[in-house]
């Protein structure tokens, strides 16, 4: 941990499906970083990363969203996020021509929040329980892009970050699945261009955990859990997905 | 995405395949077996990211100096007594092909596998000029007697299951009805090419690898037909894409320890035939072939493609592969690889298959020669819609988008009413319009946003 992390001012940066539609996502996000003693803020006229268009191939068309993240964000010390989709975007993508050098600092302060808990915080315990089930969706961003657990392709050792701080969590049991790190299918525009194909990667997706017993079904991407969660709510299923921040809060 | 009128997107012919699903499941776990396959034997190498490196920085000095090697390649080839052509492009390959059959009387040409004689499409050709043409290789021959291109560029027939494979058989080579044992469908299939190997004047191979430094050239196979096409004709035709050179012999080791392992997971192909000089009596004849690889070059975001060693892992590993079926990419080379070396060839044709990815990674970390696969999808994507291949709904729509982010007071209003309207109008979204909500429910609409939240709490 940082010498003094009170002294550290982190902009909360909420994607804005998060906001609009898993408010509660975000609220475990604020109060799991206040509760580590954290000076969080949130910048209130923040809207969206530019992603879904950049991924659409209409990256020329963020420049508003650039603009804007920039002036929301550049006054902290550390930018988090629960998404690790939307930081990678921030990571890779993020730029202003009029302050090119603004764009490359914020680049490189913004974390995910399960990145930002392990690497810079340093977490080693946490008071949360729960006594369930679950099983870890590894969101491809997150995962591939972020590297925050290694990827089943390489012939290298083996880590999870999400699976230290799950670790971490009283009662919470965690479920083997077949296919550790397969993409779920979600892929922005993706779900619903390739509308097929993108269903069926969520069910075969769905049905590694549910067959392996998961009652509840966690990632550090809202939006994979979004796609997941409406096909099992198509299928009448008691199975629940929540927020990897969500799961850490929970007392 | 706009392609071609009349054409299908992958998007829509991803959505025939997928409306069989259980032959879908059957697509995904056959070609997930060989990811395994892959995997078991990639990671029992303690060397193999440092193959990968190895093999990836061989291929960006070939690229870097590629006239030179090619020039080097040729002359040692033509000391060895090899007939080398350039073909600047698909119909000049094609043409020279017909000029060296038809100038030794040949009706009867024996192929053996070559992803680059599908992409000039030689076999319709030469058919058209009177020269049939039997591939040797098996999956071939099934996708060549059912008709169709092949699905997987080192599985072929992939997409078939043994009983359509049988019928197959049964209609073409005389086999009994009903028949699907593999092994008497592979017997029936051996018989059969062994007589085509005994009667061609002339056999046609592909090019893994050519060898600057010797003028040599290495062909893969599993099942030896390429030796037996080559050695049994007269005239031994090999194509190569201007891109298979390695600079020396001593790196060819790096990238057979790499290709099968890549591939299928075996250790080495059954067959790595070594050709450097024809046997007495005997021509060969080598014929480079350019067909928009130098203009590929060119593009500097999207020259590291032209690494592929055509190993097809990325398709083993792709999610949207394994569920949509190779044809689904309208394109010779299908997958990944396919989607990102389709637009180099045409943007418009081929606008949809850089969508057709969740960009998840995957195929770039089992890529051997390290292509930044998942990358050049993205970066394709911003090429097709600059270059005014988007379709009108989706420019609107992302421009619509684009303006709404970027003032926080309009996605604040945009937000709030669009969760009252899912709230008290729920019809307006969850309707057959709606892509999502055809076989997803939408997210249920809470009350308050988080920025609402904040600012009470903050209060």
């Amino acid at each position: 941990m940082p010498d003094n992390p009170l002294s550290l001012r982190i902009g909360l940066f909420v994607p804005c499906y998060v906001d609009q539609f898993y408010p509660g996502a975000a609220i475990a996000t604020y109060q799991l970083l206040t509760k580590l003693g954290m000076d969080v803020t949130y910048p209130e006229n923040q809207t969206c990363c530019g992603q879904p268009m950049a991924n659409s191939g209409f990256e020329h068309l963020t420049d508003g969203c650039n603009t804007l993240f920039i002036d929301q964000f550049s006054e902290f010390d550390y930018i988090v996020s629960p998404s690790g989709s939307c930081v990678l975007h921030v990571k890779e993508h993020l730029k202003d021509k009029k302050q090119p050098e603004m764009a490359i600092g914020i680049r490189k302060k913004v974390y995910e929040l399960v990145e930002f808990l392990v690497d810079i915080l340093g977490v080693q315990e946490l008071n949360a329980s729960f006594p369930h089930k679950v099983g870890l969706h590894q969101s491809c961003h997150g995962q591939r892009g972020l590297m925050l657990s290694q990827m089943s392709e390489l012939a290298a050792p083996f880590y999870s970050k999400p699976l230290q701080l799950l670790k971490l969590v009283k009662g919470l049991e965690l479920v083997e699945l077949s296919r550790e790190d397969e993409c779920c299918g979600f892929g922005g525009t993706f779900c619903v261009a390739e509308e097929a194909v993108s269903v069926k990667m969520g069910k075969d997706r769905l049905k590694d955990h549910l067959s392996h017993g998961a009652t509840f079904i966690t990632g550090s991407d809202m939006s994979c859990l979004m796609h997941m969660e409406g096909i099992l709510k198509r299928d009448g299923s008691k199975v629940q997905v929540l927020h990897i921040a969500e799961i850490l809060n929970a007392e | 995405m706009a392609i071609e009128a009349g054409k299908q997107t992958h998007s829509e012919l991803a959505g025939g395949f997928n409306a069989d699903e259980q032959r879908v499941d059957w697509h995904d776990e056959t070609l997930w077996w060989i990811r395994q396959k892959r995997d078991k034997a990639a990671h029992g190498i303690p060397e193999w990211e440092l193959l990968r490196e190895t093999a990836s920085q061989i291929k960006n000095n070939v690229l870097s100096g590629l006239a030179a090697y090619l020039e080097n390649f040729e002359a040692r080839a033509l000391e060895n007594g090899i007939k080398v052509h350039w073909a600047a492009d698909a119909a000049a390959h094609n043409q020279i092909v017909y000029r060296i059959l038809k100038e030794k009387e040949v009706t009867q040409l024996v192929k053996s596998k070559s992803m680059l004689t599908e992409e000039c499409h030689l076999n319709t050709f030469l058919e058209e000029k009177g020269i049939s043409v039997i591939d040797s290789d098996l999956g071939e021959r099934i996708v060549q007697l059912a008709k169709e291109p092949p699905s997987h560029i080192v599985l072929p027939c992939i997409h078939k299951k043994k009983e359509e494979i049988g019928e197959l058989f049964h209609e073409h080579l005389g086999t009994a009805a009903g028949e699907s044992d593999p092994q008497v469908l592979t017997e029936a299939a051996r018989q059969h090419l062994r007589e085509v190997f005994l009667t061609s004047k002339a056999a046609l191979t592909g090019v893994n690898f050519a060898i600057a430094e010797t003028g040599e050239f290495v062909v893969c196979t599993n099942e030896g037909n390429a030796d037996l096409g080559a050695h049994l004709a007269d005239v031994h035709i090999a194509s190569m894409g201007i891109e298979k050179i390695i600079p020396e012999r001593a790196h060819l080791g790096v990238f057979l320890r790499l290709l099968t392992r890549s591939a299928t997971g075996q250790p080495i192909t059954t067959y790595s035939s070594h050709f450097k000089k024809p046997a007495p009596g005997q021509e060969i004849h080598l014929i480079l072939v350019d067909n928009g690889r130098t203009e590929h070059m060119g593009r500097e975001d999207f020259r590291a493609s032209l690494k592929c060693i055509r190993c097809g892992a990325c398709m083993n590993t792709c999610p949207v592969y394994r569920r949509s079926g190779g044809h689904s990419y309208h394109y010779t080379i299908s997958g990944p690889i396919g989607a990102i070396l389709a637009p180099n060839l045409d943007r418009k044709k081929y606008a949809d298959l850089p969508f057709a990815s969740t960009l998840c990674g995957s195929c770039s970390n089992v890529c051997p020669v390290k292509i930044d696969i998942h990358q050049q999808l993205y970066k394709w994507r911003q090429v097709i819609v600059q270059e005014g291949h988007a379709d009108l709904a989706k420019k609107l729509s992302m421009k619509g988008m684009s303006l709404l982010l970027s003032s926080p007071s309009a996605y604040r209003i945009a937000g709030k009413s669009g969760r009252w309207l899912l709230r008290h109008a729920p019809f307006a979204m969850n309707n057959k319009f709606n892509p999502w909500y055809k076989q997803r429910e939408m997210p249920a609409p809470p009350e308050q946003s988080f920025s609402e939240w904040y600012k009470k709490m903050k209060k």
